[in-house]
């Protein structure tokens, strides 16, 4: 125990995944306490029987003290008292509901003919993200290696996008909408606006850090300007990138959300607005845990891509 | 140092004078010529680093240059290696003045700046495939480099496999690879332990014994200096101004059991004169802490002699 709290020791593996596993058991943990165990906040009631409530209808929800001085009148009259279980507000589904909704999600058949399953809408919403992330990518990583590695690009480049990354992604939604249409295009430059500047700074701040010794190491190699950088920048900074993206990717997703709110509304966030709006939160909940469970696999699999592309990285110390 | 009755380090025996004769008869491999470089102060104050520095080497000689910190060994290095220029004054290898970094220049670094993505043999390979030879006779020629540092099993290992040691083989093959007239090493050995250190100061007399290469080889260290060199180049700091060249009288080839030789402890003692010159002003003792005694009367262990 004493070994656990020490702040050099290094777990063993099975230690870390043992730990790794409750750190989605904890808040689970305190989820069903306040969805399972009654008095644990539940401020409603949950009517079961109406007695002679006139306005009370069965499987309604009920604020607490309302209910309780409805109880008490009816008791001071000599009424018919009415019951109830506490519950918590309908916005708090309990774990199982959740659980449940994430398969019936899938297999709920869309209200209206036009919508669209479940699997669709998130099907729209990966690929907004990945052509938005994609193209950031394709300019922005060019441009911060390039500001990384000149101090003419950097002068260059990066006061102006310092200034940009300021202004707020969702603050472009109208213009783009104005310029690209409602459907998808406005929604990926969205994302694109919110991950490029970042992703050029990033990058251009990698590329800086690449030990300077390496270069004199290669020029004095015989090594010119186009092989310096791509026979030695590149090389030498390409896994401190592939991790800068994973990060970045993280943030795109959190632009999704308000990208797919432009225009006609789409995707996953379509979805969870649409459920919301029926009061189906377990939906909600089941949605947002998918979009959750997609960044987090995703985050997994490219990390262990990049052991596998970048064989020197491995049983190396982490610097 | 010992007060014993040494030699004058100036003395030579009639071997090593004749060994001096003819070095000196050999062609000039690299030129310094009123070297001077200044730098300027955040301050804005101009500070002068090396002050019309003057020296040659000549082919196959093994030079080290020695000096406090603050007299410019690296920045010097720097300059022959072609990563800084000058303020004023010529580098000239074989006679041609040099511009910039080139592969007539090997350099080893102190810090092992092997590339960490690439495997000990593609490390190796990189200056070959810069001078644009082919993949195949590039693979040949750095394997051969590798064998002859010994790591012919590691050719496919990546740099954080190998010793502090392994990996500056590495570096000094990579440097060698590109058969450059003059290997410049800025103390290379610096970040290794004693016995480790020793090993490589052997290797590296072996293989300059073994190749047409010219070794300017930068140390702190004055036993790896004499152990080394053939001449030293000793630099003193504020301003960087070469204070003498001392010719080794260490008969060549050197073995450890020299370290102890009358011509060794000469030497060594001359560049103790130059290198820390006696204290003109006793009065500051800087050794001296100013300790009270902090073990309490009753202290198991009184005093610890």
């Amino acid at each position: 125990m004493k070994k656990l709290f020490s702040v050099t020791a290094k777990l063993n593996s099975k230690q870390r995944i043992l730990i790794s596993i409750f750190s989605f058991i904890i808040p689970l943990l305190i989820w069903s306490l306040i969805s399972y165990v009654p008095y644990i906040w539940h401020p409603k009631v949950e009517v079961t029987h109406i007695g002679d409530v006139s306005y009370f209808s069965e499987g309604m929800l009920i604020d607490r003290e309302v209910f309780d001085s409805e109880v008490e009148t009816a008791l001071s009259q000599s009424l018919e008292v009415p019951r109830g279980n506490p519950a918590n507000p309908v916005y708090l589904p309990a774990p199982h509901e959740v659980a449940v909704a994430l398969y019936t999600a899938f297999t709920t058949e869309p209200k209206r003919r036009n919508e669209k399953w479940l699997h669709e809408s998130l099907w729209d919403s990966i690929q907004v993200i990945f052509w938005g992330f994609f193209i950031s990518s394709l300019i922005g990583i060019p441009l911060g290696i390039l500001a990384g590695t000149y101090d003419v690009f950097s002068k260059l480049f990066e006061p102006f996008i310092e200034f940009f990354r300021y202004l707020p992604a969702p603050a472009f939604g109208a213009l783009a909408v104005a310029i690209l249409g409602i459907h998808e295009a406005p929604k990926i430059a969205i994302i694109f606006i919110g991950t490029f500047f970042q992703q050029v700074l990033v990058v251009s701040n990698t590329t800086r850090k690449l030990d300077p010794s390496l270069l004199e190491a290669a020029m004095t190699l015989g090594a010119k300007r186009m092989s310096l950088l791509f026979r030695v920048v590149i090389p030498g900074i390409i896994t401190h990138l592939f991790k800068d993206l994973r990060i970045l990717l993280g943030w795109a997703w959190t632009y999704l959300i308000v990208a797919e709110l432009i225009g006609t509304s789409s995707g996953i966030t379509w979805f969870i607005t649409q459920q919301a709006r029926y009061k189906n939160f377990d939906n909600v909940f089941a949605a947002i845990i998918i979009i959750g469970v997609i960044g987090l696999t995703t985050d997994l699999i490219l990390a262990q891509l990049g052991k596998r592309i970048f064989p020197w990285e491995k049983g190396r110390a982490n610097s | 140092m010992t007060n014993l009755e040494l030699p004058s380090y100036l003395q030579q025996s009639a071997s090593v004078k004749d060994r001096f004769e003819r070095l000196k008869n050999r062609p000039v491999s690299l030129q310094v010529k009123n070297l001077q470089k200044e730098f300027l102060t955040p301050q804005g104050s101009k500070v002068t680093a090396l002050n019309n520095i003057n020296f040659e080497t000549y082919k196959r000689e093994f030079v080290c240059v020695i000096g406090p910190s603050g007299c410019g060994k690296s920045t010097l290095i720097r300059i022959l290696a072609g990563l800084e220029t000058p303020t004023s004054g010529e580098v000239l290898i074989d006679g041609k003045a040099v511009h910039g970094p080139g592969p007539d220049r090997g350099m080893v670094f102190q810090g092992y700046t092997l590339f960490p993505w690439l495997t000990v043999k593609k490390n190796v390979m990189f200056g070959l495939e810069m001078s644009g030879q082919g993949r195949i006779s590039s693979e040949q020629d750095a394997l051969q480099w590798i064998d002859l540092v010994g790591l012919t099993k590691f050719a496919n290992s990546y740099p954080h496999q190998l010793s502090g040691g392994m990996k500056q083989r590495v570096a000094i093959a990579r440097a060698l690879a590109n058969q450059p007239r003059v290997l410049l090493m800025d103390e290379p050995f610096g970040a290794l332990d004693a016995q480790t250190r020793a090993k490589m100061q052997s290797y590296l007399h072996e293989i300059w014994k073994n190749i047409d290469i010219t070794i300017l080889f930068i140390t702190h260290d004055l036993d790896e200096a004499i152990y080394l060199a053939d001449r030293v180049l000793v630099l003193k700091a504020h301003p960087g101004e070469v204070q003498e060249v001392i010719e080794v009288p260490v008969p060549q080839p050197r073995s450890p059991d020299q370290l102890l030789s009358p011509e060794f402890l000469a030497t060594k003692k001359r560049l103790e004169e130059l290198i820390h010159p006696p204290e003109e002003d006793m009065t500051i003792n800087e050794d001296h802490l100013n300790m009270v005694r902090m073990v309490s009367v009753d202290n198991d262990v009184d005093s610890v002699f």
